[in-house]
Parts: C-alpha cells; sequence; structure tokens
C-alpha cells in the first residue's frame, strides 16, 4: 500500500523519536520553574475512617515548611467534577457526592490526600509529612462492588446507600428477553470478574502550578492526555479560574492509557497553591503513590447468559454486572460500566434482543475510571468467554458457532442503540486463521504434550465503537462535555504549515501521522509540516486524545481546516492565473490550471497571502490560516478476529503465551508502522491483564499489589512476536478520511483470546471439569483450577 | 531518604572503624538497601560503602579447591568467575534479579540480607558454604535464622564465603511474578559425602534444608528417587501468588527439576 | 554539600551531592541531563539505566558519590557529536521500537551493554536481557526487533 515514504499508506520514520533517542524529550519532570517549592501529600493509610482532627503546627514549625495545606483552605474552591452523568433505570440520576481536593471529614481509600505539606526541597516536605498525624477514626472497609451493595458499611453515608446508579439497557427490551431465555433451546451461563488493573504508565503523574501576580495568570503545567479538558474542568468548576487565565501544558507525556485523562486533585492543588504562596509549587508521584491515587480500570464482577437455538444461533442475551465505581466519581467513571460497555454487547453477532443491567457501586478503593479499551474489554470479555463456553457444551466449533452468527449485512443497528456502519467479519476471521497458521496447531500441540506441555487454540472475535461522539448524542446519554475535535491549519508565507491540533499524543506519534495526511493533501514534503499539541495556549479548544479518537475526530477535523485552506489558496491561486477558482487543481504542490499549462507553486500562493500586493483585497482577506471543529455523526466501529497459542505447565500452571495473531480492520491507514505499534501494545497489556495483573485489595481495604513487587507488570520474556494484519479494510463511511481508530483494540480484543487458549488447552488436556478461569491466570489460579476436581 | 553520611573506606580496618559510629550501616551494592532507604524503612547514620575495599572483591581458590568469594563480590562477577569451577553457582547468580542489578548486588548483601525469597541462602546452604567475617567463620547450617534474620551481631561484617565445589548441582528456580525473587527455588548440590537441598523462598523460616529429599538422593541421584517425597504445607508462606500449599507442592516439582538439571 | 566530579559522557563535570543523592538525581538535577528518567521507586522498571565504567547500573540505585570519578555515559552521550544517532538509537527508529519515549533511554542504555557483552544475541537473549526495563507502550515487539536489526539480524518475524 506505502505510495511513498511520507504521505497517507507510508510507514514514516517518527520525527519525535529524534527527541526521544537522545534525551532532550521535555516530560513534565524535566521542567524546573524558578523558586519553586516542593509539595507532599500526607495520604491515607487506612481505607475508610472518620477523620476527626488534623494538626499541622508541628510540620509547618520544620524547616524549610511554607505551609501545610487541609480540606479547610478549600472551602472556596469546588470538588472534583465527574464529567457524566448516568440515569438509572426509573429516570433518576446517579448518586454524586463530593470528591474533595483534600480529604474532608471522612477518608474513604487508602491513597486518598489528607494534608499538603509545601516545603523548599522535596526532602523537607517529605520530613514535614512524616509530622503529621491526622486523628483518623478506623471504620470497616468495603472493597468488592457487590459487597458493597449490601450497604452494611457506606462509603458516603450523606448519600444513605453505596449503590450509584442501577442501570437498565435496554429497559424496554426486558421482558422480551426474558421471554426469549424461558423459550431458548439452550442457555450458557458464566460468571466472571473483570480484574481490576493499574494503568501504569511508565511516567508517573507530576503537575507544576505557577502564577504571576503581575498578570494574574495561572500556569498548570501537568502529565495529561486533555490540557483543555482539565482547564475547563478545572477553571470552571473547582478553582473558579476563568479561562482566559488559565493556561495548561501537557508537554511530551510518557504514557496515558486513560489514566493521564481525568482531573486529578493534585492538579487543582499546585494551582491553588501557587497563587497561595506566591511561588511555583511542583509535584512528582512516586510509583508508589501512583498506585494508590491514578484511577483504576475495569473491577466488574459479571454473570452472562446466552440463548441459543439448536442450531447454535444466538437468541438472546442477558448480563448482571457490579462495577465498581471506588471511593468516589473519576471524571468519566460513570459511563464506562454503561454505554461504553452495554452499547458493545452486541458484539460482531446477530443477537436481537439484548438486556444489560450495571449496578454501580462506591467501595474504599481508588477511584475507578477508564483504562485502555474502557467498557468495551469488559464487554467483549464477557461475550466471548461465554460464546466459547456455549461452543463447548454444544458440541460446536468455537470458530464455526461465531461464524454462524456474524453481522454481514450493513449497515447493522443493534438492539443496543447503535449502528454499524460498515465491517466484513468473516475476512478478518479467515485472515487470523491464516496468519496464526490453525491449520498446523495440532503438529505443535503434539510437539508441546512431548515435553509434558498442555497446548491450546484460543479464538475471538471483536467490535469496539471509537472516535467516541457525536456530542449531540452523547449529551443525552450523560456527557456533559461536547466530543468533537478541533484543529487549525496555519500557513506560513513561505509555505511551511503548522497544524494545531486539540488531540494531544502521549506516544501515539501524531506529529508524524498528521504531517503525513497533510503533505498527502497539499502535495508538499512532510518535513514542512509541524503539528503542535499539548498547549492550550497554542491549540484550539479541543477534547484531547482517548478513545482511539485522535485520527478518527481529530483527523477529520484537521482534514476539514486543510480543506479550507485549499479552497482559500485556490481563489488565491485563480486570481495569479487570472482565472476561476474551480479550474484550479492542487497536485504536488502546485496549482494548475486545467487544460492548460499555465501553474503557481504552492509557495508563490502562500507568499502572496501575506504579501499580498497582487491580490483580491476586495473578495477575501490576507492570510492562509483556518480553524475548523469536527463532531463525527457516528462512532467508528474498528473489528477484527484474534488467535493465539499457549502453553500451560499442569505440574506449575504456568501459562505461557507462545504466539499471537491479530487480523484488525480498522477502514484506512495512514501509517501502517505506527498502526502494528498501536496493537502491540494493546496485546501486552491485554496479555498482562490475562495472565499476571492484578489491583487487588484485602479485607481491611489495602492494596496488596502496591508495588511492582507484587503487581506484575508483562515484561519482554513473557511475550513473543506478534502477527499483526489490517489488510482487511473496509472504511469508515462518514469521516473524511475513512478511519475508524486503533488504539485500544489489542487491549480489547486480547484478554478472551488468551482465557479461551488456556481453557482449550486443559479441556483438550485432560482437565475437562475447567471451564473458566478469573484472570489474572497465575501460575496459582492455573494449578488450583487443575486441581480443584 | 532520610539524611546520612556515606563513607568510602578503602581497607576492611577502616570500614570497620566507621562501623563503630552509632547507626552505621555497611551498603554494599545498595540493590536492597537504596529501595529501603527511598521507603523511609531505615535511617542509617552513615552508610559505609564496601565497594572500595579490594580485599573483599573477587574470586579465588583454595588448596583444598573450595572456592573463596568476596563478600562485595556482584552477582555478575560470580556469574563469570565461578562458570566453570562451579557451573550451579554460576547459574544461580545469572539469575538473581536483571544485568543492572547483577552489575551491583552482592552476594554478602544478598546473604546479610537473608530475604526468604533470596536465591543466594540457598546456594549457600546448599553447598554447606562458611560464612567468613572479621570475627569469626560461620557454617551455613548456623548463619540463617529465619526471615531477614541472621546470626550476625551488630558492626559485624561479613568478609567473604567459602564454598566446597560440589561433583554436580543445580538451582531450580520458580520466580514469583512480580518481583522475580523465588516463589520457589531449590539448590540441590552432590557431594561425594552426601547431598544436600536447600529450599528458598517456601518457608516462614527461611531458607531450609529438606532432609528427607536428601536422603533419598544419598541412596539414588534421580528425579524419580525424590518423585514420592512431599513437604507438608504447615509453615510454608502464604500469600497472593501461593497459598502454602502451592508451595509445598513446588518444593517437590522443582527439587525433582533441580536434579534432573543437575544430572 | 560537596562538589562530586566524574566523567560524563566523555567531559568533565562536576555538581554538588549530599551523601543520599542519588547519581540519577545528581545526573538530572545536578548537571540537567534529563535524558535519565525515573519510573518507580524500587528499582525495577529501569527507566534510569545508565553505564557506569561500562557496565549498565539503575542510576536510581546508586549514591552520587559512589560514582565518583567513574565513566558515566547516558542517553545524551550515545549519538555522535554531530548527533548522527548510534546504530541502536538508528534501529529504535527504523523499526519503531519506541512510543511515548519515557522508557527509551533506559532501553537504548541496556541494549548497548547486551550487544557489548554479546554482539550477536538470540531473540531469547534479548528478552532476557530486558527484564529489568519495563514499557507498557509497545508490548517489547518492536523494541526486541530493533536490538536484533542493531546486532545485524533481522529478527524471525517478518517485517509488517
Ligand atoms: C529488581 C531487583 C530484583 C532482584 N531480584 C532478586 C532475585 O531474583 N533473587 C535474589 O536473591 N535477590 C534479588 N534481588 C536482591 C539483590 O540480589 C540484592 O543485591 C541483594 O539482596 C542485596 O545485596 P546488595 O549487595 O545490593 O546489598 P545492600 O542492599 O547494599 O545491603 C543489604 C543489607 O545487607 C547489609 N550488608 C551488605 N553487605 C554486607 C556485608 N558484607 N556484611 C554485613 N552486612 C552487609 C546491608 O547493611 C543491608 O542491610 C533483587 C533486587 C532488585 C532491585
Ligand atoms: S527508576 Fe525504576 S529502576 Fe530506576
Ligand atoms: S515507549 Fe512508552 S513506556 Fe516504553
Amino acid at each position: 500500500m506505502p505510495k511513498d515514504e511520507q504521505g497517507i499508506g507510508a510507514s514514516t520514520k517518527r520525527r519525535e523519536d529524534i527527541r526521544f533517542l537522545t534525551g532532550d524529550g521535555n516530560y513534565t519532570d524535566d521542567i524546573n520553574l524558578r523558586g519553586q517549592a516542593h509539595v507532599v501529600f500526607l495520604r491515607s493509610q487506612v481505607a475508610h475512617g472518620r477523620l476527626r482532627g488534623i494538626d499541622p503546627a508541628a510540620a509547618e514549625a520544620m524547616p524549610g515548611v511554607i505551609r501545610v495545606f487541609t480540606a479547610k483552605d478549600f472551602e472556596s474552591a469546588g470538588g472534583l467534577p465527574c464529567g457524566w452523568q448516568v440515569t438509572d433505570r426509573h429516570g433518576q440520576p446517579m448518586k454524586e457526592p463530593k470528591h474533595p481536593i483534600l480529604a474532608e471529614g471522612k477518608v474513604r481509600h487508602v491513597g486518598e490526600p489528607i494534608a499538603a505539606v509545601v516545603a523548599d526541597t522535596l526532602e523537607q516536605a517529605r520530613d514535614a509529612a512524616e509530622a503529621v498525624i491526622p486523628d483518623i477514626e478506623e471504620l470497616p472497609a468495603v472493597t468488592n462492588p457487590k459487597d458493597a451493595a449490601s450497604d452494611a458499611s457506606l462509603v458516603h453515608d450523606e448519600i444513605g446507600t453505596n449503590l450509584c446508579y442501577d442501570w437498565g439497557f435496554v429497559e424496554d427490551n426486558k421482558a422480551k428477553v426474558d421471554a426469549a431465555f424461558e423459550a431458548a433451546d439452550h442457555v450458557t451461563t458464566l460468571e466472571l470478574v473483570n480484574n481490576r488493573l493499574v494503568p501504569n504508565a511508565m511516567e508517573p503523574r507530576v503537575s507544576i502550578g505557577d502564577y504571576s501576580r503581575g498578570t494574574g495568570e495561572h500556569t498548570l503545567y501537568t502529565t495529561s492526555q486533555n490540557p483543555h479538558v482539565i482547564r475547563l474542568l478545572m477553571g470552571a468548576f473547582v478553582l473558579g479560574i476563568p479561562e482566559h487565565k488559565l493556561r495548561v501544558v501537557a508537554p511530551d507525556v510518557g504514557g496515558g492509557f486513560g489514566s493521564k485523562i481525568f482531573h486529578y486533585a493534585e492538579e487543582a492543588f499546585c494551582t491553588f497553591a501557587a497563587k497561595a504562596i506566591n511561588r511555583p509549587v511542583k509535584w512528582t508521584c512516586q510509583r508508589g503513590e501512583s498506585f494508590v491515587s491514578d484511577a483504576h480500570g475495569r473491577d466488574h464482577v459479571t454473570k452472562i447468559e446466552l440463548a441459543l437455538d439448536k442450531d447454535g444461533l444466538f437468541q438472546a442475551i442477558r448480563t448482571d454486572t457490579y462495577a465498581n465505581m471506588g471511593a468516589y466519581l473519576s471524571t468519566f467513571a460513570p459511563s464506562v460500566p454503561t454505554w461504553l460497555h452495554g452499547t458493545l454487547m452486541a458484539g460482531n453477532y446477530r443477537t436481537p434482543l439484548i438486556y444489560v443491567n450495571v449496578k454501580a457501586t462506591f467501595t474504599n478503593t481508588v477511584p475507578v475510571d477508564a483504562y485502555r479499551g474502557a467498557g468495551r474489554p469488559e464487554a467483549t470479555y464477557q461475550l466471548e468467554r461465554v460464546i466459547d463456553k456455549a461452543a463447548r457444551e454444544m458440541g460446536i466449533d468455537p470458530i464455526e458457532i461465531r461464524r454462524r452468527n456474524f453481522v454481514t449485512e450493513f449497515p447493522y443497528a443493534t438492539p443496543v442503540a447503535v449502528e454499524y456502519d460498515t465491517g466484513d467479519y468473516h475476512a478478518t476471521m479467515d485472515k487470523v486463521l491464516e496468519i496464526a497458521d490453525a491449520a498446523g496447531f495440532e503438529k505443535r500441540r503434539e510437539a508441546s504434550a512431548k515435553k509434558g506441555l498442555l497446548r491450546g487454540f484460543g479464538i475471538n472475535a471483536y467490535i469496539e465503537a471509537c472516535g467516541i461522539a457525536p456530542s449531540n448524542l452523547v449529551g443525552q446519554l450523560g456527557a456533559r462535555a461536547g466530543l468533537y475535535e478541533s484543529a487549525t491549519v496555519r500557513v506560513n508565507a513561505t509555505g511551511g504549515v503548522v497544524v494545531m491540533t486539540g488531540s494531544h499524543s502521549h506516544g501515539q506519534g501524531h506529529e508524524t501521522t498528521f504531517a503525513q495526511v497533510i503533505a498527502d493533501m497539499i502535495g508538499i514534503d512532510a518535513d514542512q509540516v509541524d503539528v503542535v499539541h499539548g498547549d492550550t495556549a497554542n491549540t484550539p479548544m479541543g477534547m484531547g486524545t482517548y478513545g482511539s479518537r485522535s485520527i478518527a475526530v481529530g483527523g477529520s477535523a484537521m482534514v476539514r481546516a486543510a480543506g479550507k485552506v485549499i479552497d482559500k489558496a485556490k481563489k488565491i491561486a485563480a486570481h495569479l492565473m487570472e482565472c476561476s477558482p474551480e479550474d484550479i487543481e492542487l497536485k504536488d504542490g502546485k496549482f494548475s490550471v486545467a487544460g492548460t499549462d499555465k501553474s503557481v507553486a504552492w509557495g508563490d500562493v502562500t507568499l502572496a497571502a501575506y504579501v499580498p500586493h497582487n491580490y483580491p483585497l476586495e473578495e477575501m482577506e490576507p492570510g492562509l490560516e483556518e480553524t475548523a471543529f469536527y463532531d463525527p455523526a457516528n462512532f467508528t466501529y474498528p473489528a477484527g478476529a484474534y488467535a493465539c497459542e499457549v502453553e500451560v505447565d499442569p505440574e506449575t500452571g504456568k501459562v505461557t503465551l507462545c504466539s499471537f495473531a491479530a487480523a484488525d480492520d480498522f477502514g484506512n491507514v495512514i501509517n501502517p508502522m505506527i498502526v502494528d505499534g498501536q496493537v502491540h501494545g494493546g496485546i501486552g497489556q491485554g496479555a498482562g491483564q490475562a495472565l499476571m495483573e492484578a489491583a487487588a485489595y484485602d479485607a481491611t481495604g489495602q492494596l496488596v499489589t502496591g508495588s511492582y513487587m507484587d503487581y506484575t507488570m508483562p515484561r519482554a520474556d513473557d511475550l513473543p512476536y506478534y502477527a499483526v494484519d489490517h489488510s482487511c479494510q473496509t472504511p469508515c463511511t462518514h469521516n473524511p478520511l475513512g478511519v475508524k481508530g486503533c488504539g485500544e483494540a489489542g487491549a480489547i480484543a486480547s484478554p478472551p483470546t488468551i482465557v479461551n487458549a488456556v481453557v482449550d488447552a486443559l479441556q483438550r488436556g485432560g482437565h475437562g471439569h475447567v471451564t473458566h478461569i478469573d484472570m489474572p491466570l497465575t501460575p496459582l489460579r492455573v494449578w488450583q483450577a487443575i486441581h480443584q476436581r | 531518604m532520610y539524611a546520612f553520611d556515606l563513607a568510602r573506606p578503602t581497607s576492611v580496618a577502616d570500614a570497620l572503624k566507621a562501623l563503630q559510629e552509632e547507626d552505621a550501616q555497611p551498603l554494599a551494592g545498595g540493590q536492597t538497601l537504596v529501595p529501603t532507604l527511598k521507603a523511609r524503612l531505615a535511617a542509617p547514620s552513615t552508610l559505609v560503602s564496601l565497594r572500595g575495599i579490594s580485599e573483599m572483591q573477587g574470586v579465588c581458590h583454595d588448596d583444598q579447591g573450595r572456592i573463596h568469594i568476596g563478600a562485595a563480590t556482584t552477582h555478575a562477577a560470580v556469574e563469570r568467575e565461578v562458570a566453570k569451577d562451579y557451573p550451579g553457582l554460576a547459574a544461580l547468580a545469572g539469575q538473581i534479579g536483571d544485568p543492572a542489578v547483577r552489575n551491583r548486588g552482592t552476594i554478602g548483601g544478598s546473604l546479610a540480607n537473608n530475604d526468604p525469597s533470596a536465591c543466594y541462602p540457598a546456594a549457600a546452604l546448599g553447598s554447606g558454604a562458611t560464612i567468613v567475617t572479621n570475627a569469626r567463620e560461620i557454617p551455613a547450617d548456623d548463619f540463617f535464622e529465619g526471615m531477614f534474620t541472621t546470626v550476625l551481631e551488630e558492626d559485624e561484617l561479613i568478609f567473604s564465603v567459602r564454598f566446597p565445589v560440589p561433583k554436580v548441582s543445580a538451582y531450580a528456580k520458580f520466580a514469583q511474578p512480580a518481583s522475580r525473587f523465588a516463589l520457589t527455588g531449590v539448590f540441590v548440590a552432590q557431594f561425594d559425602d552426601g547431598v544436600r537441598v536447600a529450599v528458598t523462598g517456601a518457608s516462614e523460616d527461611g531458607v531450609f534444608r529438606w532432609s528427607e529429599a536428601e536422603d533419598a538422593l544419598g541412596r539414588d541421584f534421580s528425579a524419580d528417587a525424590v518423585a514420592g517425597l512431599s513437604v507438608p504445607a504447615e509453615g510454608m508462606i502464604g500469600d497472593l501468588h501461593g497459598t502454602p500449599e502451592y508451595r509445598a507442592h513446588l518444593v517437590g516439582v522443582m527439587t525433582r527439576r533441580a536434579v534432573a538439571a543437575a544430572g | 554539600m560537596t562538589k562530586v566530579s566524574m566523567t560524563v559522557n566523555g567531559k568533565p563535570a562536576t555538581a554538588e551531592a549530599k551523601g543520599n543523592t542519588l547519581l540519577v538525581d545528581y545526573l538530572r538535577e545536578g548537571l540537567g541531563l534529563t535524558g535519565t528518567h525515573v519510573g518507580c521507586d524500587t528499582s525495577q522498571c529501569g527507566a534510569c539505566v545508565v553505564h557506569v565504567d561500562g557496565e549498565a547500573v539503575k542510576a536510581c540505585s546508586i549514591f552520587a558519590l559512589e560514582a565518583e570519578g567513574a565513566e558515566i555515559t547516558t542517553i545524551e552521550g550515545m549519538a555522535a557529536p554531530d548527533g548522527t544517532l548510534s546504530a541502536i538509537q538508528q534501529a529504535f527508529q527504523d523499526y519503531h521500537g519506541l512510543q511515548c519515549g519515557f522508557c527509551t533511554p533506559g532501553m537504548v542504555m541496556s541494549a548497548a551493554a547486551l550487544l557489548k557483552e554479546n554482539p550477536r544475541p538470540s531473540e531469547q537473549e534479548v528478552r532476557d536481557y530486558l527484564e529489568g526495563n519495563l514499557c507498557r507502550c509497545t508490548g517489547y515487539h518492536n523494541i526486541v526487533r530493533a536490538i536484533m536489526a542493531a546486532s545485524g539480524q533481522e529478527s524471525a518475524v517478518a517485517a509488517e
């Protein structure tokens, strides 16, 4: 597919790599402001307790201490806002207790900030933080979302319940779904846990607040995926700072995966404190601290039922989920188990009737919010696991049962409120079987058996909804923000282009791909295009990067803005060549008049725009710069099929991931190399969820896996090479690039693939009693499953 | 980290002098101590770095064929330097942590620390090594006193470790998935006068010898000889990564694998 | 505070340090070499790997004073003075061995140490050597490929 080395479809090498490879990146912690003070947060060591008092006097008297802050200092500030309101089955709004910057009255999870000590140096702040002793009366903790529903111990006394909402979707389908189960030939039931995860971007969070008394301007440098969202939420809802007096900068960001979408207490604190002490205030999170302060992901307890007819055709799906919100509602938390999960329960299949019930509860744990995939991995996992189980129960091949039920005609309206625009699920299934060499499995299985190892083959199909939008729809669903994206395309006099995008790159390579698109549209060298992002002072108001939305929504905004630029440039060119703009063609950086040999170069036109000596000033303003805001008509629906092989050592329970194959349909692809990389990373994280990672709480609410000593991160020697393919392409029908988004697919589709493979290995290996194991499939769990007869 | 001074003596005598200071503590590779200090779990007044003391570095042999390893010798150096003469020990050293950890961490630090899931204690006990300090010589059988405790007195410095070399030996390590320390590790060594089997990672009492297996292997050094044996789950560590039953089971599996590898 | 000197990237360097100043803080704060990163507090992530006298070391786990007089190489010293990338750096770009770039300095320094010890490692040896370097973005695939390529070996997987 590559046309050349730099346009759409080329695996252009990333320009951002040069600075990252030479130590020249500019991450937030690399920034130090003159005169900056350091803050250390005193965090709760107990999961739940009444905060009877805090005495900062001793700490305040210690060397270097500037001030100790507690909740009292934030009486005039708002709580951290939630950006999505869910309406429950009875039409009532969700419960939304206040989320204070520093704990008020109660502590509700281990890691909750209670006080903040600001000192000249970091070590002084740490010393002093040890001298702040809060008086806490411990209360019983609840950590499991299902247990919380009993209300035995209330996380928020004032709301009188731990239930945030009880959501039914689609409520009108409920009776029909129940009837379909009554009538079904076969019902498969599966109870499972979608394990809680800690996102663990390798760069810990950092915030630096700065304030100028001279101008009244605040600046916040922060590790964010969406600086404009932080500016809006923090300015308008927390601190009451008008946006023109607040600049938020997210420079190079070392990975996000969702965890850097949300507006965190530390950001508001540093912004507030910088003004209060009239010095910049810096906070650098330590890894141990990020385990108990970054929003976690997943944590669903689910019962799913699948009704089938005798041929294995799906008749209905019914699910019952408890979703953990944690102690407070993080920015987008309520949307994850609802709109990002329920709407995906149809998967790639023609199931006519679906009912999803989700009870979201508060617990004494770190807030839970979107983590790579957000809701869609939970949906895919349940569905693809229950399908595998049903296939086994009915004696139908797991690939065949999927094929029998695939949606094949598009557009397809699901019973869960979304409409798939295009897709070809058989094509990606064919492809994955080819690249996984499914035909050679039996031989490999025999070879493994000779070594005493049980080999299994796992298969999976998935669909996801990306490019989350449109704003008017998500608004009806409870979003309190728009979900459009913006871009300004500025052409300089000498022809260079600067794209200022509201998207944010924290590993995705926008500086390269966005430039590829512009280079292609204009026909200039990609080196002539610069992409600017991450600073509210020099980018248009945009919503940032998450939900695989950058190219689909941000890229579309850029294409629109560039289209406007080109239209105007054609008018200028027409003026210069004394013809009509309709006759002008732009190709290879040259404007020519159709049917003639007349042409002017891109650079001549851009120069004319800024040196408008020969210019239609009465018709047009000089200059060449346009902005566009793009609000898509629909989600995009990437889909595909994944397969993998595992070996299980029955003596130790250890699972080895031997091979992994992914066939994705992302529509058109701008940079195949980068798309491959996105899929690889997602598979790595998905393998982590399936086999290794768990944020585990004990009964008292302590996070047992609060460091890399106990939280298992996938390492290079845990993982194989992956075979990835995205040659099956059904371009999105409703955005200008025909793209769908690729950032989350790997993380969404790999966990069920791997669990299916392990169950397959055990079934084939004589352990037929094992029909399910909850993730992560650690050696201990697999060994226990084998031996629990 | 709390504040402290860092002393860098170049002789054992100077190191011992520096350690006289109240709350002074030796610093070897720092691969355990530095994270501990970062977590503010230790507050020494002075750290006495052992890296500059050449007498405590390196590997040599005595006329009885025993290997002497200086306490401040890194895991990487042990892996390299005993590869020919004591491959089982070299392989164990090569399985500790990652390359950067092995470039700093030392055998003396590991033994003094006696982490219940550390690897070296299994080698020392499994080889019947002798821990040589500035004050005395301590047989490995008497050295370890349960999790994170040894018979070392305050201010006593491990100077070197003396290993008799077995005919064959091997270490089988089942890694705790997150930390990659030993969830259960078994070191097996066959000498002319018998077999030693030392187990780390599994017991609440730290590293221990599995005498039943030693006897069985003394009669017949084969994996089959220990196939029917098991250790009781009682007293084994139970945590997120392994129940006591699981660890007890792994002791058997890893012993068989170590024997097969030594084979 | 005392002045501590060492040779960093071939040039003499001096900055203040206390007994408890870590090498990584000496480099980042004292010398302004912010390419070396800190990703954890338990010596496990490897974002901070530098070379001390030619060996890979986690700069978060040794004190600046311990490195007094030593030869230190950081990521900033890997390219030629004119900016030309070293073979390993170039391979990381060519094979897309980095995304967010945060783990990258440590990865490159570990890879350089590996290839010095073992110029033609197998895929498994590469993966094993990276045990102490965490990456959350790449799933390691392209990192391993880049290192294989830098050692002059095209990896077994077809370049997609
Ligand atoms: C990422 C990582 C992974 C690891 N994986 C493993 C593993 O798989 N297996 C394993 O066994 N270990 C592992 N370790 C621990 C590592 O082996 C340490 O190097 C070792 O435990 C301590 O040795 P050190 O030289 O670093 O000692 P230090 O950290 O310097 O000191 C440890 C303790 O010993 C004392 N001490 C040091 N030297 C002496 C001496 N000569 N005499 C008396 N007291 C002394 C110190 O005062 C301190 O109390 C790992 C460490 C890390 C960071
Ligand atoms: S910062 Fe994580 S190992 Fe050094
Ligand atoms: S590239 Fe982001 S952590 Fe490795």
